[in-house]
C-alpha cells in the first residue's frame, strides 16, 4: 500500500516549530554568551587593569601537570612551575648561563674536593612568614639520600653525596664520595622542612592538597585545577624582588593550534611551543602587529645515532646492529653524505642552526667546533671513497661487502615526530646514490627497539643544560644496562675508555676554564668516532602579545628562548604593557559589545516566537488533540 | 495510549501466548504471572551475562595493554636526569619487577575491592583521576548527546514523513556531510570563526577549557555554560547523523503500515497519525542506537576534547596510553567498558517492556 505523504503546505505547525527549535538553539548560543561581568570578546585572564587593578600574564601550555610535588614532577610543566614556586641553591646567569647566587650566596670546596660549603642567604623567608635557612635545604637533600619515593624525580643529584649537615641556620654542608665539579649546578628546588616533615609518603603526595602552597620563590602557587589551569601570585617579598606582573596563570592548550588562535584572541599573553611552533604557525603570527614571534637557539640538539654494537656492563653484547656500522669509515661515510643545509632549508624551514658540537651554541663555555680539517661536512666523492677503503664496494647501484651482501641499513624514527620522517626520506635518498639501502622503521615507542640494541641508526635529540654533566654521561660505560634490553641510563651504547677518562677527569675539575676543554675534547673525540652525528640546532619558536607584555628577559639575553628556561627569568623579569590599565588586546575591541547585542537580540526573538507559538498552540481543536 | 499503539507488556499479558483471548481472571492472572516469570528470568540470564562480561573485560584489560612494546618508565623519564638506580627504584615502586602473574593476581584482587592502583604518571590513585575528569566528560558528551539524539530523532521523523521532498533531499545530504567531518577539523573552524571572530563576526566564545576559573555561584555556571557551547555544537554536528538515518529508515518501514491507514481512516489530523502511532513503533530501532550511544558517553571524545582543552576522559586516555601508563589505561578501559555493558544490559531489561516479542 502507498502511503501518501500530505503536502509540506498541509504542515503549517511543522514550520512554526522548526523556527521556534532553531531559536531555542540561538537562545542557547546566547545564553552561554552572555555571561555577567564578563566581556564577551575577550578573556578574563588577560594582562589587563581587571576591576582591582591587577596584572596577569597568562601563559599556553601544551602539557598539563603530572605532580605539584618538586619530588615527584618529571615534565617540563611541573618543573618550570617548581622554578617559580621554591628556589634552589644557586641559578644561571640569563646572560651566558654563569652561576649566580640563589638560596645560597656563596659556595666554596674543600681542599680534598669532598666537602662543599655554601652560605645561605638570611633574606628569604617561606610565604608563611617563617625564616628559609640551611636546615630547610639539608632536609631536603636527606629525605631524597633516604627516603626512594622522595627520590624519584631528583634522585641523580644525591647519588654521590655521602652526608648533608645544617651546622648553623647560614651554613649547608655537603660531603661527597667522589669529586664533583656540578656542585654549583645542584637544580633541585628547596622546600621548607616544617611544612614537608609532615608528609607520609612521598611517593604518592602531590603537594595539591592546600592552597597557597608555602614557598619562597618569586611566585606563590595559589590555585590549581587538575588539567586546566596553575595559579600563581607575585611574592611581594622576594629577596630578589618582586614580579612585575601580580598574577600568572599557566593554562593547559592540548592543541597548538587552539593556542595560537587564543594568542590571537588575546585570551593568553603568551604561547609557548611544544617544543616549538610550526613553521606555519610562526608565519601566521608575524602578520600581526600585537604580537611578537620570539625566535632563539634553542638548548635541543637533533642527532643521528649508530648502534654501536650493544652491550652489557660486564661486555655481554646482544641486539643486532649492523656490523659494517663498528667500522669509522662507514659511520664517517654516512655522516659525510648528509646535506645538512638542505635539512635545515627543507625540514626545518630555517628555524634550526646547522649542527657541529654536541653541546649548542647558546652554551657558549662549552660549544664546540670542527676545524677544517676535521669537519664532516657534505662530500658524497670522499663518502664512497671511504666505503671503498672499507670494503663496501659499488656492485651495480648497490654497495657490496667482502661476505657479498649488501649494504642495508636500518633507521629507527619516532612516529610522532613529522622531522624523523622527513629527513628520513633526504637519507634514503642521499644514501641510495652511494649504494646504500635504508629502511626508515617509525615507531610510537622507539625505547623498545632501542634498548634491545636492535637497530642500526636512529633518530636522537637531547636538552641540554649549563652544566652538560648528564648529557655527557649518558655515553660513559657505566651508563651501560645490567641486563641485555634492559633499559638503562646509556643513550646508545658507547662504551670507550678515552671518553670515560676524559668524562672523570672534567667530573673532577674545579676550574671552570680548564674544565670546559676537557668537555671540548670529548665532544671531539664523540665527533671523530662517528657514533653521534649532530645535524641541527632547533630554534625555539614562540610567541607572545606585546600590547600585553612590554618586555620579558629571554636566555641567552641577547637572543633565547622564554618558556621553560633554565631559571625563572623571564616571567619573574615580565613587564606588563599599558601599566594605565588600557589594554590594547585586537579581541576587545568591538567583540564584547556586538557580541552581547546579538545574543539579546536573539534571545529576544525566540521569547516573543515561543510566546506566539504557544499562544497559537492553546486555540488547537479537541480533535487535534485527541 | 490508543488501541492503535504499540501494545506493551501489560496489554500483552491479557493475552495467552497463543494469543487467544482470555478465559477469564484466573487465566489471566496466571498468564501475567507466568510472563512476569519469563520476564525475570530474562533479566536474571543478561545480568548474568554482564557480570560475566565484566570480568572478561577485567582480565582483557591486564593484557591488552602490556602488548604494547614499550617501557613505562623511560618513556615517562624520557630526556630527564635519571640513573640506573632510579629506573630501577621506579620499576619497584611500580611492581613492574615482579612476574607477570604475580602483577595480574594483586591486579584482579586488588581491582574486585575496587583498587585500580595508583597512576605511575600523576602518583595518585587511579580511582581519583577517573572521578577528577569523570564529571567534564559527562557534562560535554551528556549535553551533546541528549542534542544530537534529540534533533536527530526529531529530524529523522520529518525526513521520513516528507520523503523524496527537498527539505528530506537536503537534510539528509546536510546531516551526512557533517558526519564526513573530522570533529577536530571544525572544531578548529568554530574556534576561528567563533572565538577568535571573523569578518564581521565577533569573537563571542573561549577558545578552549571548560572555565575561566575563580567564579562562584551562578556566575561559574554560566562561565562553564559559556565555555561548553562550542564543543558541544562540535559534537552535535557531527553526531546526529546516525540518529536522524536510523529513524528515518525505521520510520520509512512503518509508513505503507495498515495501522496508520486505519488512523487517517478514523479522520486523525496527519501530524496526529505521524506523532501517536507511526513514531513509536519506529522508534524501537532508535531507541536500540540511544542506548549503544549512551554507553560511550562515558569514553568521552578524545579529538574534540584534545581541541577545546577539556578536562575530561578522553584527554586522560590519551595522556595514560602514550606512556602507557598501565593502571591509569586498564581502569580508563575498563570503566568505559563497564558502562558499554552497563548500557547494553540496560537496553535488553527495558526492551521486552517496549516490543513483548523480545525476552520470549
Amino acid at each position: 500500500m502507498v502511503t501518501r505523504v500530505p503536502p509540506p503546505s498541509a504542515q503549517p505547525r511543522s514550520r512554526m516549530r522548526t523556527l521556534l527549535a532553531s531559536g531555542a538553539a540561538a537562545l542557547a548560543l546566547a545564553a552561554g554568551s552572555i555571561v555577567p561581568g564578563m566581556p564577551v570578546g575577550a578573556a578574563p585572564q588577560q594582562a589587563q587593569a581587571a576591576d582591582n587593578g591587577k596584572t596577569t600574564l597568562t601563559v599556553a601550555v601544551a602539557q598539563s601537570v603530572d605532580s605539584l610535588s618538586p619530588f615527584l614532577a618529571q615534565r617540563l610543566m611541573s618543573t618550570s612551575v617548581h622554578r617559580l614556586m621554591y628556589d634552589f641553591l644557586t641559578n644561571y646567569d640569563p646572560k651566558d648561563n654563569h652561576t649566580v647566587p640563589g638560596l645560597a650566596t656563596k659556595w666554596e670546596p674543600s681542599a680534598d674536593k669532598l666537602t662543599w660549603t655554601y652560605t645561605i642567604r638570611p633574606n628569604s623567608k617561606w610565604s608563611d612568614g617563617q625564616q628559609a635557612t640551611a636546615e630547610d635545604a639539608a632536609w631536603t637533600f636527606n629525605k631524597m639520600m633516604t627516603d626512594e619515593g622522595a627520590a624519584t624525580a631528583n634522585g641523580s643529584f644525591v647519588a654521590n653525596f655521602k652526608k648533608v649537615t645544617a651546622p648553623s641556620p647560614e651554613k649547608l654542608v655537603i660531603e661527597l664520595k667522589q669529586p664533583q665539579a656540578t656542585m654549583a649546578a645542584l637544580d633541585v628546588p628547596i622546600v621548607p622542612k616544617h611544612v614537608w616533615e609532615k608528609v607520609g609518603d612521598f611517593s604518592k603526595f602531590n603537594n595539591d592538597t592546600k592552597f597557597p602552597i608555602v614557598g619562597n620563590g618569586p611566585y606563590i602557587l595559589t590555585d590549581y585545577k587538575v588539567d586546566q589551569y596553575v595559579k600563581l601570585k607575585a611574592n611581594k617579598s622576594f629577596w630578589r624582588g618582586a614580579p612585575k606582573f601580580d598574577e600568572l596563570v599557566f593554562k593547559t592548550y592540548k592543541d597548538q593550534d587552539a593556542a595560537v588562535a587564543a594568542l590571537r584572541k588575546g585570551e593568553v599573553s603568551f604561547v609557548a611551543g611544544a617544543p616549538a611552533l610550526t613553521p606555519a604557525q610562526a608565519a601566521s603570527l608575524k602578520g600581526d602587529k600585537n604580537i611578537k614571534v620570539n625566535e632563539g637557539p634553542g638548548r635541543r640538539f637533533f642527532a643521528l645515532a649508530t648502534n654501536p654494537g650493544a652491550q652489557t656492563k660486564d661486555g655481554k653484547k646482544f641486539g643486532d646492529g649492523n656490523k659494517a656500522l663498528l667500522d669509522q669509515k662507514v659511520r664517517q661515510a654516512l655522516f659525510l653524505s648528509i646535506d645538512r643545509k638542505t635539512i635545515i632549508d627543507k625540514v626545518f624551514q630555517g628555524h634550526a642552526v646547522e649542527g657541529q658540537g654536541y653541546i649548542p651554541p647558546r652554551f657558549s663555555d662549552y660549544f664546540w667546533q670542527p676545524s677544517d680539517s676535521q669537519k664532516l661536512s657534505y662530500d658524497p666523492d670522499r663518502a664512497g671513497k671511504l666505503l671503498d677503503q672499507a670494503g663496501y664496494k659499488l656492485k651495480g647501484d648497490q654497495r657490496v661487502g667482502k661476505d657479498g651482501k649488501p649494504l642495508d641499513l636500518r633507521i629507527l624514527c619516532h612516529a610522532t615526530d613529522p622531522n624523523d620522517k622527513a629527513i628520513g626520506k633526504y637519507l634514503k635518498e642521499w644514501w641510495g646514490k652511494l649504494g646504500i639501502g635504508l629502511k626508515v622503521d617509525c615507531r610510537d615507542d622507539v625505547s623498545v627497539p632501542w634498548y634491545a640494541g636492535e637497530y642500526d641508526l636512529a633518530f636522537d635529540g637531547w636538552s641540554v643544560n649549563p652544566d652538560p654533566d648528564f648529557v655527557l654521561g649518558i655515553h660513559t660505560c657505566s651508563a651501560l644496562p645490567a641486563k641485555a634490553k634492559e633499559s638503562a641510563a646509556t643513550d646508545n651504547f658507547i662504551c670507550d675508555k678515552t671518553y670515560d677518562e676524559l668524562y672523570k677527569k672534567q667530573l673532577a675539575e674545579y676550574d671552570p676554564a680548564k674544565r670546559a676543554d676537557i668537555v671540548k675534547q670529548m665532544e671531539s673525540w664523540m665527533y671523530d668516532s662517528g657514533y653521534m652525528n649532530i645535524i641541527a640546532y632547533p630554534n625555539a619558536v614562540e610567541a607572545y602579545r606585546t600590547d600585553q607584555i612590554k618586555s620579558i628577559t629571554t636566555m641567552p639575553e641577547a637572543a633565547g628562548n622564554i618558556y621553560g628556561q633554565d631559571g625563572y627569568w623571564s616571567w619573574w623579569s615580565a613587564v606588563p604593557a599599558a601599566a594605565d590599565g588600557k589594554n590594547g588586546s585586537a579581541a576587545d575591541s568591538g567583540g564584547s559589545s556586538t557580541g552581547v547585542v546579538i545574543g539579546i537580540v536573539v534571545a529576544v526573538v525566540v521569547v516573543a516566537g515561543g510566546g506566539f507559538l504557544l499562544a497559537r498552540r492553546r486555540r488547537s481543536t479537541a480533535e487535534e488533540r485527541e | 495510549m490508543t488501541a492503535d499503539s504499540t501494545p506493551a507488556l501489560v496489554q500483552n499479558a491479557d493475552a495467552d501466548i497463543d494469543g487467544r483471548a482470555p478465559a477469564g481472571p484466573t487465566v489471566a492472572r496466571d498468564a501475567r504471572a507466568r510472563n512476569i516469570k519469563v520476564y525475570l528470568q530474562y533479566v536474571a540470564a543478561k545480568i548474568a551475562g554482564a557480570v560475566v562480561s565484566l570480568f572478561a573485560v577485567l582480565v582483557t584489560s591486564f593484557f591488552l595493554f602490556r602488548l604494547i612494546p614499550s617501557d613505562p618508565v623511560k618513556q615517562m623519564t624520557g630526556g630527564r636526569r635519571v640513573s640506573a638506580e632510579q629506573l630501577q627504584s621506579l620499576r619497584h615502586q611500580f611492581g613492574l619487577d615482579q612476574p607477570l602473574w604475580k602483577q595480574f593476581t594483586s591486579y584482579v584482587g586488588d581491582a574486585l575491592t575496587g583498587d585500580f592502583g595508583t597512576s605511575f604518571q600523576f602518583h595518585s590513585p587511579v580511582i581519583d583521576k577517573i572521578t577528577e575528569a569523570l564529571p567534564a566528560t559527562l557534562l560535554l558528551t551528556g549535553t551533546a548527546y541528549v542534542l544530537y539524539t534529540a534533533l536527530g530523532i526529531w529530524l529523522g521523523t520529518r525526513t521520513a514523513w516528507r520523503n523524496g521532498s527537498r527539505s528530506d533531499r537536503f537534510n539528509t545530504a546536510f546531516a551526512l556531510t557533517l558526519y564526513s567531518v573530522p570533529s577536530f577539523w571544525l572544531g578548529l573552524l568554530l574556534i576561528i570563526v567563533f572565538s577568535v571572530g571573523i569578518g564581521p563576526i565577533p569573537g563571542m566564545f573561549p577558545t578552549g577549557g571548560l572555565e575561566s576559573g575563580g567564579e562562584t555561584g551562578l556566575a561559574y555556571v554560566l562561565d562553564v555554560a559559556h565555555h561548553l557551547v562550542l564543543p558541544v555544537i562540535t559534537l552535535v554536528a557531527v553526531g546526529y547523523a546516525q540518529t536522524l538515518l536510523v529513524m528515518r529508515s525505521s520510520l520509512l518501514d512503518e509508513m505503507g503500515s495498515d495501522y496508520l491507514t486505519t488512523a487517517r481512516a478514523k479522520g486523525l489530523r496527519d501530524d496526529v497519525v505521524r506523532r501517536k502511532h507511526a513514531v513509536p513503533n519506529a522508534m524501537l530501532p532508535t531507541f536500540t542506537l540511544m542506548f549503544v550511544n549512551l554507553g560511550h558517553v562515558v569514553a568521552g571524545q578524545i579529538l574534540v576534547e584534545t581541541v577545546f582543552s577539556w578536562p575530561g576522559l578522553g584527554g586522560l586516555f590519551y595522556q595514560a596510553l602514550s606512556v602507557p601508563d598501565l593502571p591509569l589505561v586498564q581502569g580508563l578501559f575498563f570503566v568505559f567498558a563497564t558502562a558499554v555493558i552497563l548500557a547494553n544490559t540496560l537496553a535488553d531489561v527495558l526492551y521486552p517492556l517496549l516490543d513483548p516479542r523480545v525476552g520470549r
